[in-house]
């Protein structure tokens, strides 16, 4: 009797025991290394540093062996552990135009300064599952290209900027940090740089559906992928004490600029408008659906009519975390029983005095 | 990149968030029921299972503290052992089950049946804080309707569920108001509990983690559940005692025993059910 609520204790310790077996697998297969995920799933792990808010490879690789490949409890256990980092400093902006470049492609220009690059892409691969996955053959190596000293190539926005076709770029407000929702509460209506990192840690599948919406006519923006680049910038640091900034290390980002429809007003020739995509590591997915919502977000700037949900920030913003979403679908298998104790008693009550004829002037509670 | 591997503060949270949590709880204090924005933190389990609890518990929890932890209104449900275990083992702290014992009790669904203390901090989870927002799902209205004290929505809700079923057809995260003020939700407890709430000489503290909000209601506050002068608030009564112990005036568990309609009904309080047990009550189902 009472069995239900008892011995909780005993059955989430083996559980989890249960779990760690799962996980394990079969004992005869040697165990996944960290150099391998990293190496080899490095995608999967490029996912978790983005929508974890971390960058760090090895440790995204322990939690996607960790969660036995759910992304999206991997990106739980990174983030978990995120939030206990202090945080030092914001560090100053960083320049893609100065990146060492892996890839880099424009849809507006066939050709253009610093050229077109395809890199390690899926694009133009045929989708037919290759018989030698099934075995581990010789890859060949690939070609390495010798680049110049100084590889710079100017970001297409700001070719279309110095014939100002394009709308400016926004100025950092003084020496203001840019907002942190991991460090302030998420109020609203919110800035573009408070969006942009909602949208940064945004879940890649929420983000490509409104991305999508946008272009079947919720919240239309008319984009052109004015370029996508991805390779590895420095990121630096001021430091007070010296009065200069010094490089603190590396990240490889993915960064998207969307060209879209153009506005024009009475103080203000026509001129096409920005949208803006930029994700840690590689992918081209989630960079170029962030860059359509983040221009659909814009729709007040633009005087543009909000009537679609990707313009709508507190529809978007509220909802793009897979952690706290996931979290709360997942809450519904908690117990309810009191609560639903509650609404059984009542609809019993309901019938009751449903099948009682009423009465003149009854007052029924 | 790491050069080692985790480790993690006493009860988890690095200190400077503490101390943000800390001010937010005193905010809260200082103006019952208004709910207080903060930045809530990713917690080592899913938002929706008590990070907001749980990020108040590990502001306020000190190593002398007693810590109970329940949930539906048990000790042995798996969130509320999963929690406990997770404080036993990032603050050490010591862990009890009696509801008097305990200094700090974090609670998901109930207020317990003994009756609180002075110095005693019950801590509430909170899914949803906002007491209006599913009439009106846009944060910045609510907020501009908390500001103007303007409620009448919500008693349009309460008068139409009269006019269409004869009650008030809300039976728990039933809404109050707070020392006149504030209307508040007090998470989703059964009404039965609401009146607990007044007058407590304990420290009720709620945390919403994935909503962002903290609010708290000090000790000795007047609360009022919501209601109409010809149709009072009433609380659930159950028309039978414990099956185990007897007691009445207890909020009670259904239990389906077979399958032939067979039901055990049992204080959802457990730790309250076996202290009287101890005592030597006992029900009509033993």
């Amino acid at each position: 009797m009472y069995v239900a609520v008892k011995g909780g204790e005993a059955a989430i310790a083996n559980a989890h025991r249960l779990l760690a077996d799962r996980r394990r697998g079969d004992r005869t297969v040697p165990a996944l290394t960290l150099e391998q995920i990293a190496g080899q799933l490095s995608l999967a792990v490029d996912r978790v540093m983005a929508e974890g808010s971390l960058y760090d490879p090895d440790l995204a690789a322990m939690a996607v062996r960790q969660a036995r490949g759910d992304l999206i409890e991997a990106i739980f256990l990174i983030r978990a552990y995120r939030t206990t980092l202090p945080r030092f400093a914001a560090s100053q902006p960083i320049e893609t135009g100065r990146m060492r470049i892996e890839r880099r492609i424009s849809a507006t220009y066939k050709d253009l300064p610093g050229g077109q690059l395809l890199g390690p892409t899926f694009d133009y691969t045929h989708r037919l599952i290759d018989p030698e996955m099934a075995k581990d053959g010789d890859v060949a190596a690939a070609e390495r290209r010798e680049t110049a000293g100084d590889s710079h190539a100017p970001r297409v926005t700001d070719i279309l900027g110095d014939e100002a076709l394009i709308e400016g770029d926004g100025d950092r407000a003084g020496e203001a940090e840019p907002a942190d929702l991991t460090r302030s509460p998420l109020g609203f209506p919110t800035g573009r740089d408070l969006r942009l990192q909602a949208l940064a840690r945004g879940d890649e599948g929420f983000l490509l559906a409104l991305g999508y919406s946008t272009q079947r006519g919720y919240g239309r923006t008319h984009p052109f992928v004015g370029e996508v680049r991805i390779g590895f910038v420095d990121v630096e640091v001021e430091l007070p004490e010296f009065g200069f900034a010094v490089t603190i290390g590396r990240v490889r980002v993915t960064e998207c600029q969307m060209i879209s429809q153009f506005t024009g007003s009475k103080e203000e020739p026509p001129q096409f408008t920005r949208g803006y995509g930029l994700v840690f590591g590689q992918s081209e997915r989630k960079a170029m659906a962030m860059s359509l919502v983040d221009r659909a977000l814009r729709a007040d700037e633009f005087d543009e009519e909000r009537r679609s949900p990707a313009q709508d920030e507190e529809f978007v913003l509220a909802h793009s975390d897979n952690i706290q979403a996931t979290g709360f679908v997942e809450h519904l298998k908690l117990p309810h029983y009191v609560d639903f104790q509650a609404e059984l008693e009542l609809l019993r009550r309901m019938r009751r005095e449903g099948d009682r004829p009423a009465e003149e002037g009854d007052e029924t509670e | 990149m790491t050069g080692s591997l985790p480790a993690y503060n006493f009860a988890y949270l690095d200190e400077e968030t503490k101390r943000m949590i800390r001010r937010a709880i005193l905010k809260a204090v200082a103006i019952p029921g208004y709910q207080v924005p903060f930045a809530s933190r990713e917690m080592p389990m899913p938002y929706g299972w008590g990070t907001g609890g749980v990020q108040v518990t590990a502001s306020i929890i000190g190593p002398d503290d007693v810590l109970k932890v329940i949930d539906q209104g048990s000790d042995d449900t798996t969130n509320a052992v999963s929690i406990r275990a997770f404080f036993a083992n990032v603050a050490n702290v010591a862990v009890t089950t009696k509801t008097a014992e305990a200094t700090v009790i974090q609670t998901r669904h109930r207020i317990p049946e003994t009756p609180l203390r002075e110095g005693q901090t019950l801590v509430y989870q909170v899914p949803i804080p906002e007491p209006l927002r599913f009439l009106e799902p846009r944060e910045t209205e609510t907020r501009i309707m908390h500001a103007l004290e303007e409620y009448g929505l919500m008693h349009v809700k309460l008068y139409e569920d009269i006019a269409k079923n004869g009650h008030i057809a809300t039976t728990y995260a039933y809404p109050v108001k707070v020392e006149g003020r504030y209307v508040m939700d007090p998470s989703p407890i059964p009404k039965f509990d609401n009146p607990k709430m007044d007058d407590c000489p304990a420290l009720q503290l709620f945390g919403a983690g994935r909503e962002q909000r903290i609010y708290a209601i000090p000790p000795h506050t007047r609360i009022e559940s919501l209601d109409f002068e010809d149709h009072p608030f009433r609380v659930q009564e159950f028309d039978r005692p414990c099956g185990l112990c007897g007691a009445t005036g207890v909020y009670l568990d259904e239990i389906v025993t077979d399958d032939r309609g067979g039901r055990l009904y049992a204080c959802s309080d457990t730790d309250y059910c076996e202290e009287r047990r101890m005592a030597g009550h006992s029900g009509p189902a033993l």
